[in-house]
């Protein structure tokens, strides 16, 4: 009986259910963070951490792609932690930005952007090449996957990829996001990421936008929207240049 | 009233989304691009023109500034949703390639912001004191 009555409560209310999860998440985070590191490791960089561990094992668990939220208990998580959500609140993170330092970066955050597609396709690539993929499709679909995940499939799709090579361009995407999210405030000092300019240069390039508000918000929070005004855009142009252009150029080559 | 705040926020976040549906289009791919960055853009201009009209009031604006502490909690929740899983099984072609695309990635970053990104650290630091009571 008492059961069922806390399977229900939680079930029926996903997203208040995910506010309490998330908020217990970051209090254990911040208890490590200040106790066992004596604050030099993030507080938000640990609850990420977590957060990915939680995901994992909800992976293992159900053998779904939605991590932790494929857990029926905990699908608040998912609601709270998908698109929309995550979207509005990266809007709301401008609240505070300034826009003359958007500015002063505008030229540097737009090249950034086709460097950041171009060098992450070709290393995807160079990478494929050398696992033995010599045809231009996969090797495309794979330097996609390397651009993002959703770059990856978009690209495979419309090239024909196999579906194998779809899923490991898939994969190598959610390895690039989950990496910068967590490898972000580690490299932080040593890239010279403690300013606008070079966040919105580290949006561009990267341009994974979970990874890199992620790691941002790990790093140094009011770093946040500038990284992120550059990064949504990268995803777009991935999907535009990768089965055009980039495509063209790699069939030129093999 | 908070719902103010938070209203000037959808409204941003809705035009912002809708001009990236329209890029997306006339650019002849399936995806949103940049309404997330226009809506951001939008938003800054807005608080901006509001504020300095003195029509933006204390409550409004913490309607804003609560979806704004928000952002790290989403945050957690959505890496507790990520495929982390199928990150770890896809193979060691999938893995090296995300790797090596980071890591490369890095490297170019300070080449990229170049000397003066250094100088303007100093300035924002000054301009935007952390406050590091807010984030606990």
């Amino acid at each position: 009986m008492f059961l069922e009555a806390i399977t229900n409560v939680l079930e029926g209310n996903g997203l208040i259910t995910g506010f309490v999860i998330v908020g217990v998440t970051m209090y254990v985070a911040y208890l490590i963070s200040g106790k066992l590191t004596r604050g030099i490791v993030h507080g938000s960089a640990i609850a990420i951490v977590l957060g990915l561990v939680l995901a994992y094992f909800g992976g293992v668990y159900t053998e779904g792609t939605k991590g932790l939220a494929d857990v029926s208990l905990f699908a608040g998580i998912g609601l709270l932690g998908g698109s929309m959500l995550r979207d509005f609140a990266i809007v709301a993170t401008s609240f505070g930005a300034n826009f003359d330092e958007i500015k002063k970066a505008g030229a540097r955050g737009v090249s950034s952007l086709f460097i950041g597609v171009g060098l992450s396709f070709v290393v995807g690539v160079l990478i494929a090449l050398l696992f033995g993929y010599n045809d231009a499709v996969s090797l495309t679909t794979i330097g996609a996957g390397a651009v993002t995940y959703i770059v990856g499939p978009i690209t495979g799709a419309a090239l024909n990829a196999s579906s194998e090579v779809i899923a490991i361009s898939i994969a190598a995407g959610l390895i690039k996001s989950v990496l910068v999210m967590v490898g972000t405030p580690f490299v932080a000092k040593y890239i010279g990421l403690d300013n606008p300019l070079s966040a919105m240069v580290y949006g561009g390039l990267m341009g994974t936008t979970s990874g890199v508000t992620g790691g941002l918000a790990a790093t140094d929070v009011r770093l946040v929207p500038y990284g992120a005004v550059t990064a949504t855009f990268y995803t777009g142009l991935g999907c535009l240049l990768c089965p055009t252009l980039l495509y063209i150029l790699t069939g030129l080559v093999w | 009233m908070a719902i103010y705040g938070v209203a000037i926020l959808a409204g941003c976040f809705v035009v912002g989304m809708f001009f990236g549906e329209i890029i997306g289009t006339i650019m002849g791919v399936d995806s949103n691009v940049g309404g997330v960055g226009i809506a951001m853009l939008l938003l800054i201009v807005v608080v901006d023109k509001l504020q300095k009209k003195g029509m933006l009031s204390m409550p409004a604006q913490s309607g804003l500034a609560f979806w704004n502490a928000m952002y790290i909690p989403i945050v957690i929740a959505m890496a507790a949703s990520q495929n982390v899983l199928g990150a770890l099984t896809g193979g060691p072609l999938a893995i090296i390639a995300g790797v090596a695309a980071v890591v490369i990635s890095w490297t170019v970053v300070p080449l990229l912001s170049g000397k003066k990104a250094r100088e303007s650290a100093v300035e924002f630091n000054q301009s935007h004191p952390l406050k590091t009571q807010e984030v606990k």
